[in-house]
């Protein structure tokens, strides 16, 4: 790096025509200011330093030539205090003689450190930026996504906001789209905005590969290698070849199980308190058709009652999916009826142990086993039962408010 | 710390002599998720049932355990013991913890946070709980269960990242949420571990949903009798989500799914409030 600024320079006083005399006593002057240098080591460039210091893995090294174009720092003097001696120390050069005016070392390191931070923000943005961060990226420089079911996704370093000061530095997993704070405490003290928010969706719009597609099917078997190590070029798969019928979109096949409670084996129904309520947030449709159903006001384009229940049926069975495949390839709506019954008997159960005196629940929460209170349930989740929903709606109805003013 | 086992207990005159096996193998590194099974739920045979079975040298283990080891066994045995006793304390470990008792234990516990919290930024800082994937030992490390976001966790330290899921089983933390309805997590607004207390006005069954959705504002401050009346249903469109975005813009298929996703949630939100008030 010192050779190729000193080459710089020489290159610029060449240009501006002084005379060989200066030259050479230019070139002496470069020697020592290697020697004089903020870097700890002489060899080592202020950008490589501060790169390498420990918590700052995630930064790649902005070329100097990048820094050097004033149109890529465009705004940033406002923003930067010492802003022309934290330019002078992250490009290694001599600082003027008026360096006394300055109170403290410190203070001009930590501008460069804003500096360079602020720089790199723009500098990932571009061509080479990206590309010097997927080499890291695929070196697993950035961690993987502590979300057991993103199967140890890559991540990237993301922004919360482009401003200084606000937020520190967190980890975008492209799997379940979401930020995780860094692990190690080290990165505690790295801006935010040294990445920016844009980055990271940029970089997996650039690396459309390496970007998991927004759906996903289970598996048939177990032999679906989802290993990110593996799949950082889904052409590289063992797997039938996976491909997004959006060309702009993710292609990597994505690692979609979503995490199923469940207490002695059963799963726990979304009638419970307890129940499940943010599956939502990890679930993935089965196939691409399935995002277009939805508007962009966010309404199902199609809510006609049969279709909403229909829908209904296939994503319980589907996205439930637990992470090993044996445990759930019984039959789907079988396997949806017999749960709650099966369920029944754990909530009265526990309750009853843990509050003694409460009364053992409301017919809501503990359905009780009454047969004829399935009809309720069926009237959800299976449509097709239609000409014996409404009689055994009423039934229930009859029959469960005598429970209910029990209970009161 | 297999060794140091043994040394402790060979050099009988040492001062830790005195406490017990349980209380060291607690205090060692890397089991701090463990908590403190009962002797006398150990003592109880109905309890051990079946771990006969899972555990070599299940008797010695158990005396290892209750400290009624012999102390003329030999050294060679006692290495291969410590192992087993290990196991079988995770074992009886995941069975006292879906206990009244165990889960009050682990509940002050979790309100210490020392689970650790869940790394995702929008549930900060939410404390998390040990989940197994399966109950069966020796083959899923421990996760952790974050109650805000329902999703689970590797655990950040490789020194609890190599405990058995098994010591705490699958059905734990579920357990815990559906005894005492009212630890439940917020899904929005900063998490103080564990939410409050169990008392509380009680409210009626049959609320309308204006009054549930009051209701829910004050959450967690207000819980009930029994924990029969919180509403869960709309919970989640609280829940508080990141939006990619480039240059302000969001992305188009990230977009799409989130809008999906959220419909999927709007329906179920849907579905929990019409049973309710069916069941109202």
């Amino acid at each position: 790096m010192n050779a190729s600024e000193q080459a710089e320079f020489e290159e610029e006083e060449a240009i501006s025509g002084t005379g060989e005399g200066d030259e050479i006593m230019e070139e002496a002057e470069e020697q020592e200011d290697g020697y004089t240098s903020s870097t700890p080591t002489s060899t080592l460039t202020w950008i490589s330093w501060f790169c390498s210091l420990p918590g700052h893995e995630y930064f790649c090294e902005v070329t100097e030539d990048f820094i050097e174009d004033d149109f890529n720092l465009t705004g940033l003097n406002t923003l930067v205090p010492f802003w022309k001696e934290a330019m002078e120390m992250v490009l290694d050069v001599e600082p003027d003689e008026d360096t006394s005016k300055i109170p403290d070392v410190s203070i001009v390191e930590s501008s460069a450190e804003m500096l360079y931070g602020l720089v790199h923000q723009r500098y990932i943005l571009t061509r080479v930026g990206l590309a010097a961060m997927v080499d890291k990226y695929e070196a697993g420089v950035f961690g993987s996504c502590p979300r057991v079911y993103c199967l140890g996704t890559n991540v990237v370093p993301c922004g919360r906001s482009d401003m200084y000061g606000l937020d520190t530095v967190k980890l975008f997993c492209p799997n379940c789209n979401d930020i995780y704070v860094p692990p190690s405490s080290r990165y505690q003290g790295v801006d935010g905005a040294f990445f920016g928010t844009t980055f990271a969706h940029l970089f997996f719009q650039t690396y459309r590969e390496l970007a998991p597609a927004p759906f996903w099917k289970a598996p048939p078997s177990s032999s679906m290698s989802n290993s990110p190590r593996l799949s950082t070029s889904s052409m590289t798969h063992s797997t039938p070849t996976f491909v997004n019928p959006n060309p702009h979109g993710g292609q990597k096949r994505a690692a979609g199980y979503v995490y199923v409670p469940r207490i002695y084996g059963f799963k726990v129904s979304e009638r419970a308190k307890c129940g499940p309520r943010m599956q939502w947030l990890r679930l993935r449709p089965e196939s691409p058709e399935e995002l277009d159903m939805v508007d962009w006001r966010g309404r199902w384009i199609d809510d006609e009652d049969d279709d909403y229940d229909e829908d209904e049926e296939e994503e319980e069975d589907r996205q439930m999916e637990d992470f090993d495949p044996d445990a759930n390839d019984d039959d789907d709506d079988d396997e949806e009826e017999e749960e709650e019954e099966e369920e029944k008997p754990v909530k009265p159960l526990s309750t009853g142990r843990q509050h003694a005196d409460a009364p053992t629940g409301s017919a809501r929460t503990t359905p009780t086993s009454n047969p004829s209170a399935r009809p309720v349930i069926t009237a959800i989740s299976l449509p097709k039962m239609n000409t014996s929903i409404g009689d055994g709606k009423l039934r229930v109805i009859r029959q469960w408010s005598p429970a209910v003013g029990l209970a009161a | 710390m297999l060794h140091r086992a043994v040394e402790e207990v060979s050099t009988g005159s040492d001062s830790d002599y005195s406490s017990s096996w349980i209380s060291w193998f607690l205090s060692s590194k890397g089991n701090e998720y463990f908590c403190e099974v009962d002797e006398d739920f150990i003592l109880d045979r109905f309890n051990l049932t079946g771990l006969n079975v899972e555990v070599s040298n299940y008797t010695q283990a158990l005396d290892l355990i209750t400290d009624q080891l012999d102390d003329d066994i030999q050294d060679e045995l006692r290495g291969s013991l410590d192992v087993q006793a290990r196991l079988l304390y995770g074992l009886i470990h995941a069975r006292w913890i879906v206990t009244a008792r165990g889960l009050t234990k682990m509940i002050e516990k979790y309100r210490r946070a020392e689970f650790g919290r869940c790394p995702r930024v929008l549930c900060q800082p939410q404390p998390l709980l040990p989940v197994g994937l399966t109950d069966i030992p020796y083959e899923k490390s421990v996760k952790l269960y974050c109650g805000r976001c329902e999703d689970l966790y590797s655990p950040k330290s490789s020194r609890h990242g190599s405990i058995d899921g098994a010591y705490f089983g699958t059905t734990f933390p579920h357990l815990l949420f559906l005894v005492y309805p009212t630890l439940i997590p917020p899904k929005v607004g900063t998490a103080d571990s564990g939410a409050g207390s169990t008392s509380g006005t009680t409210t009626r069954e049959g609320e309308n949903r204006v009054r549930r959705r009051l209701r829910e504002e004050m959450d967690p401050a207000i819980a009930e009798g029994g924990g029969e009346n919180i509403s869960t249903a709309s919970v989640a469109l609280k829940a508080e989500r990141y939006k990619p975005r480039i240059y302000g813009f969001q992305l188009n298929e990230i977009a799409k799914l989130q809008r999906w996703q959220e419909a999927v949630r709007d329906r179920q939100v849907a579905r929990l409030e019409e049973l309710e008030e069916r069941g109202s």
